[in-house]
């Protein structure tokens, strides 16, 4: 069994008053590929943020590949250049084209030369199959295609980790399918340990090892996917998947 | 009901139709488009018709250019006198500034134009810029200074007109414009002290007018400094602007710092960027273009606020202007001589606004409407 690359312990977070995550407890191994679903407001998107500390949580444990999250910002740094995100809308840089979007991470974080991110950059734009478009600008892009470049982004930093927050929501039913196929295509091809938020449940039946039901801030329930899709445990569980799956 | 399905497929790109585009068109829509806009279009064309013939007659048909004195001026058709112009521009240009030394001033106007024109082109924009600039400011103090290789000394309380008012713009734009910025992240970071620091400064300085502060500068700084120690006036007044600018420079970036979407800030994070890498390569250039407009206004406002210097006794081009109506040969020609800088200040300020436009179609990637 792989090694362990995220562990939460025990982990609540409350925004304010509400009770956003009620003790999570989360083993994730190096490679693993984990769906996270559950109705909206369940706190999916917050427990992945918390994870590469775009949010903060006030009691528990999260440690990732080895480095504890606190309020310390040089572990936070440094476990973001080996967490990369992907996220519902895109948040590409408007101002630079899509090369100086993917170069941007690597030379200045990465201290690489300015060549080799650019190799690196082409090299993963071919991957995700829009290698001319490198010198356009994101305005000028479709929305598949951006969160396809947003993809190849965080690629370029290579990280250990990528963390999707529901990237085919804000797409259209013909870009979905080119967005999950570079997904699929990441999930068989590289080692990289992939937990997504996300409603397709196709692509989780597809390529996910496990996935997460959550349901009003804790995780109700976590199965592979044959399991967890033909016998769910939980009544409220099964309540969600026949919501979706009609 | 029927519905008859009419499949005609994607039709094909047509012409606009007659009459709607072109000269006439615009005509059409833009000026004769409703009774109101034609009863509009009239009023306008009429006030052209009263004002401006009038205009044209005292300005230029009627005017004088070549009087010798105020008598000889006045006694002509009764347009404006130009002639005023003529005897006393330099005067109003640089000021109390030695006459025969004035080529001087002169050349260190030219000097920091171009070095503010090659600032404006893109191809400068590296580390050219630098040296351009280190270099185009030591001549410009060399020039207006001397005091070597033949030149004479020439103390900074003679400095005056049209020199004076650009060096007190161009550095008033130059420092209040970072610090404005620094102010502005300043105010916005979650540190209690720094944070607290910046609104304090920020408040303070915008509640007071630029008079005061100038004011302040000249009059209160002597007293609270150790006895012996001066600081120069021009370098006070130079504080004074630079100091007022910043705030209300900081509060426009502040602004634009608010339009940046919080998801740009996360995904820098996401790849790693730290604060500062954050703020120069991702926020503040996105930011920085959103304000353009009202910065430039901020700016040109600050040109024709250096006026103020007035009330501490340094002569910049209003004040130069006012000099030269006091001598007694040529008395009660304030209007040519206030169109005169009217015109100046236009010039420059015009400038700025056509360059800030092009600045904006420069930085425009497609992503605004």
């Amino acid at each position: 069994m792989s090694e362990t690359i995220i562990l939460m312990e025990n982990v609540n977070k409350w925004y304010g008053q509400f009770h956003v995550l009620r003790d999570i407890n989360l083993d994730v191994a190096a490679g693993e590929r984990i769906v996270i679903c559950g109705p909206s407001g369940s706190g999916k998107s917050t427990l992945i943020r918390c994870i590469n500390a775009l949010e903060s949580h006030q009691e528990g444990k999260i440690i990732v590949d080895g480095t504890e999250l606190t309020d310390n910002l040089k572990k936070i740094e440094q476990v973001r250049k080996n967490v990369g995100m992907v996220f519902q809308h895109f948040n590409l840089f408007p101002h630079l084209t899509v090369l100086e979007n993917l170069t941007l991470g690597p030379v200045w974080v990465l201290k690489q030369s300015q060549q080799q991110a650019r190799d690196n950059a082409m090299q993963y734009l071919e991957r995700v199959r829009i290698p001319d478009q490198a010198d356009k600008f994101p305005g000028q892009l479709s929305g598949g295609q951006q969160q396809r470049v947003a993809i190849a982004r965080s690629l370029c930093m290579n990280p250990k980790v990528l963390l999707f927050d529901e990237p085919t929501s804000a797409l259209d039913p013909e870009m979905v399918k080119e967005v999950l196929d570079v997904m699929v295509n990441l999930a068989e091809e590289s080692g990289v340990t992939m937990l997504c938020v996300t409603h397709e449940m196709g692509f989780a039946r597809k390529v996910a090892d496990r996935v997460v039901f959550m349901d009003q801030g804790s995780i109700v329930e976590q199965n592979t996917p044959d399991a967890f899709f033909d016998h769910p445990q939980h009544e409220r569980t099964r309540h969600f998947l026949d919501q979706i799956l009609h | 009901m029927n519905i008859t399905n009419r499949d005609s497929g994607v039709v094909a790109a047509l012409p606009p139709p007659r009459g709607k585009s072109g000269v006439i068109g615009w005509l059409r829509e833009r000026l004769f488009s409703s009774p109101l806009n034609i009863l509009i279009t009239m009023l306008m064309v009429w006030l052209l018709l009263m004002g401006l013939p009038p205009l044209v007659e005292w300005a230029l048909l009627k005017a004088n250019f070549t009087a010798g004195n105020a008598q000889e001026c006045r006694a002509g058709p009764g347009g404006a006198c130009w002639a005023f112009i003529r005897e006393k521009y330099r005067l109003i240009l640089f000021g109390t500034y030695p006459y025969d030394e004035q080529w001087r001033p002169l050349l260190a106007t030219l000097v920091l134009l171009a070095v503010i024109v090659c600032s404006a082109m893109r191809r400068f924009r590296d580390m050219r810029l630098f040296v351009i600039w280190a270099v185009g400011l030591a001549l410009v103090a060399c020039l207006m200074w001397g005091g070597f290789a033949g030149l004479s000394y020439v103390e900074n309380t003679r400095w005056g007109g049209l020199p004076l008012t650009l060096i007190l713009s161009t550095f008033g734009i130059a420092f209040a414009f970072p610090v404005g910025v620094v102010l502005a992240l300043g105010r916005r970071s979650d540190m209690p002290v720094i944070k607290a620091l910046c609104v304090v400064y920020i408040e303070i300085i915008r509640g007071v007018p630029l008079i005061s502060l100038l004011f302040m500068s000249s009059v209160m700084l002597p007293l609270f400094l150790p006895e012996g120690m001066s600081f120069d006036k021009l370098l006070r007044a130079q504080i004074a602007i630079i100091m007022f600018a910043s705030a209300y420079v900081a509060e426009t970036v502040r602004g634009g710092l608010q339009a940046i979407p919080r998801g740009q800030i996360e995904g820098a994070q996401s790849i790693g960027l730290n604060y500062w890498q954050t703020m120069r390569k991702i926020v503040l250039p996105q930011a920085l273009r959103i304000v353009i407009p009202p910065l430039v206004s901020i700016f040109i406002a600050l040109f024709k606020d250096t006026s103020l210097v007035v009330v501490i006794g340094i002569y910049d081009l209003t004040l130069s202007a006012k000099a030269s109506l006091s001598d007694p040969v040529w008395r009660g020609f304030s209007i040519e001589a206030y169109l005169f800088i009217s015109l100046i200040y236009f010039l420059f300020c015009f400038a700025m606004s056509r360059y800030s436009k092009r600045l904006e179609a420069q930085l425009d990637t497609g992503y605004t409407r």
